[in-house]
C-alpha cells in the first residue's frame, strides 16, 4: 500500500509541474489550470496523509486506505472532466452563434459589393 | 405560383453540405417554377464546388466559414432571413427530394392557415411516399412519442420541406435545435402556443448523395432527439416557473 501512495504522490507532483509547465507556456488558460491543480494537490496532501485518508476511508466505509485514495482520484476528476463538458458546450454555442454572424456579415457586405458594382455599371 | 406583390415577402432557404451534383439542379428548378422569389443556399462548409455552383444557378449564397451541420445551417438562414425582414421562409433540400412545384401549397397554407408552421408530409395521402422500413418504423415511433407531448397527430415528423411565418422566425433566431432540428423544432414551437398544421406534398428520390441517417447512426439519432425534446420541456417548464 505504501507503494502506491509513493506512486500518487509521484504523479500528483508530476500532473502539478506539467500544468505549470502548460501555463508558463501558454497552453492552458489560468481558469482552466484551477481544476487540475486543485485536484493534483488534493492529491498530493492525501496521499501523504495517512490519518486524513483512514478517516475518509472510515467515513466512506472503506477499510484499504489505497482504494479510498483511487475512488477519491475517481470522483475528482469526473468533477473536473464535467467541468470542462460545460465549457466546450458554452464554447460550441459561442462558435456556432460566431460563425452564423461572420456568415450573415459576409453575406451583406457580398450583396454591397454587388449593389456597388452594378450601380457602377449602370 | 405565387401572386408577385407577395413573392417579395418569401425567402426559400436550401441548407447544403457537398450537394455540388444536386445543388445548381434544384436552385434552377425554384427559380423557375417560383418568378421573383429569392433563393439563398446556405453552405454549411463544404469542401466542394456547392456554394459557385448554386452562385451561378442564380441562388445567394450564405457561406458557414465553417461544418455547423443542419440545425447550424438552418438556424443561420433564418437568422438572416429574420434581419432581412422576410414575412415567410420555406426550407428545402438540397439533394431534389423536395419537388419546388409543391411550394405554393406550403405558402398558401402559411398565409391562410394561421398557423406558425407548415409541413409538407409526405405521409398524409393514401399513396404516400414508399420509404425504408427502417426509416418507417423511426417516423411511427415518434409520432406515438411526440403525440401527448404536442395534444396533436403529426404523421411526418422528420420532414424537411417547412415553411415558418415570421413569429416562428423570430423564436428560431434565437432558439433552434442543433444537430437533428426537425422533431425539436415542433416542441420548442408547441411548448410557445404555436401551432403548426401539416400538407400533403409528394417526395421524389434523391438526384444524389446519401442520407446522413444511416443504420448505425439511428440509436444515436434516436436517443439524442428524445432527449432534445425532454430538455426543451424542461427548458420551458423552468421559465415558466420563473415567471
Amino acid at each position: 500500500m505504501d507503494h502506491l501512495l509513493n506512486v500518487m504522490t509521484l504523479l500528483s507532483a508530476l500532473l502539478i509541474l506539467f500544468v505549470l509547465r502548460s501555463l508558463r507556456r501558454a497552453h492552458i488558460r489560468v481558469e482552466y489550470s484551477v481544476s487540475w491543480l486543485g485536484a493534483a494537490l488534493t492529491l498530493l496532501v492525501l496521499s501523504r496523509s495517512r490519518g486524513a485518508l483512514r478517516w475518509l476511508g472510515e467515513t466512506l466505509g472503506m477499510e484499504d486506505a489505497a482504494l479510498t485514495l483511487v475512488f477519491i482520484v475517481g470522483c475528482l476528476f469526473l468533477v473536473v472532466l464535467y467541468r470542462l463538458s460545460i465549457v466546450i458546450s458554452k464554447l460550441k454555442d459561442a462558435n456556432i452563434s460566431l460563425t452564423q454572424r461572420v456568415a450573415i456579415l459576409e453575406f451583406h457586405l457580398r450583396s454591397l459589393d454587388e449593389g456597388q458594382e452594378t450601380q457602377k455599371t449602370v | 405560383m405565387i401572386p408577385p406583390d407577395l413573392a417579395s415577402s418569401l425567402l426559400i432557404i436550401i441548407p447544403a453540405y457537398n450537394e455540388q451534383a444536386t445543388v445548381a439542379q434544384v436552385v434552377r428548378e425554384v427559380r423557375r417554377s417560383l418568378a421573383g422569389v429569392r433563393v439563398v443556399v446556405i453552405d454549411d462548409g463544404s469542401a466542394d464546388a456547392t456554394a459557385p455552383l448554386a452562385r451561378d444557378a442564380g441562388a445567394m449564397v450564405l457561406p458557414l466559414p465553417h461544418h455547423l451541420g443542419l440545425g447550424g445551417a438552418v438556424q443561420a438562414g433564418y437568422k438572416l432571413a429574420y434581419e432581412l425582414g422576410y414575412e415567410y421562409v420555406i426550407r428545402i433540400d438540397a439533394d431534389g427530394q423536395h419537388d419546388p412545384l409543391e411550394i405554393p401549397k406550403l405558402f398558401e397554407a402559411l398565409r391562410t392557415s394561421g398557423c406558425q408552421m407548415v409541413i409538407g408530409s409526405r405521409f398524409l395521402e393514401a399513396d404516400a411516399h414508399h420509404t425504408s422500413l427502417m426509416r418507417k418504423t423511426g417516423v411511427r415511433f415518434f409520432r406515438a412519442v411526440l403525440r401527448p407531448i404536442l395534444g396533436q397527430s403529426v404523421r411526418d415528423p422528420t420532414s424537411g420541406f417547412v415553411g415558418v411565418n415570421r413569429e416562428a422566425l423570430q423564436v428560431f433566431s434565437r432558439s433552434f435545435p442543433l444537430e437533428y432540428p426537425e422533431i425539436e423544432a415542433l416542441v420548442v414551437l408547441q411548448r410557445r402556443a404555436f401551432r403548426f398544421l401539416e400538407v400533403p406534398v409528394s417526395v421524389r428520390p434523391r438526384m444524389g448523395g446519401k442520407s446522413t441517417i444511416t443504420a448505425p447512426r439511428s440509436v444515436y439519432y434516436i436517443v439524442h432527439v428524445l432527449l432534445g425534446v425532454l430538455v426543451n420541456i424542461l427548458k420551458f417548464e423552468r421559465s415558466r416557473w420563473r415567471r
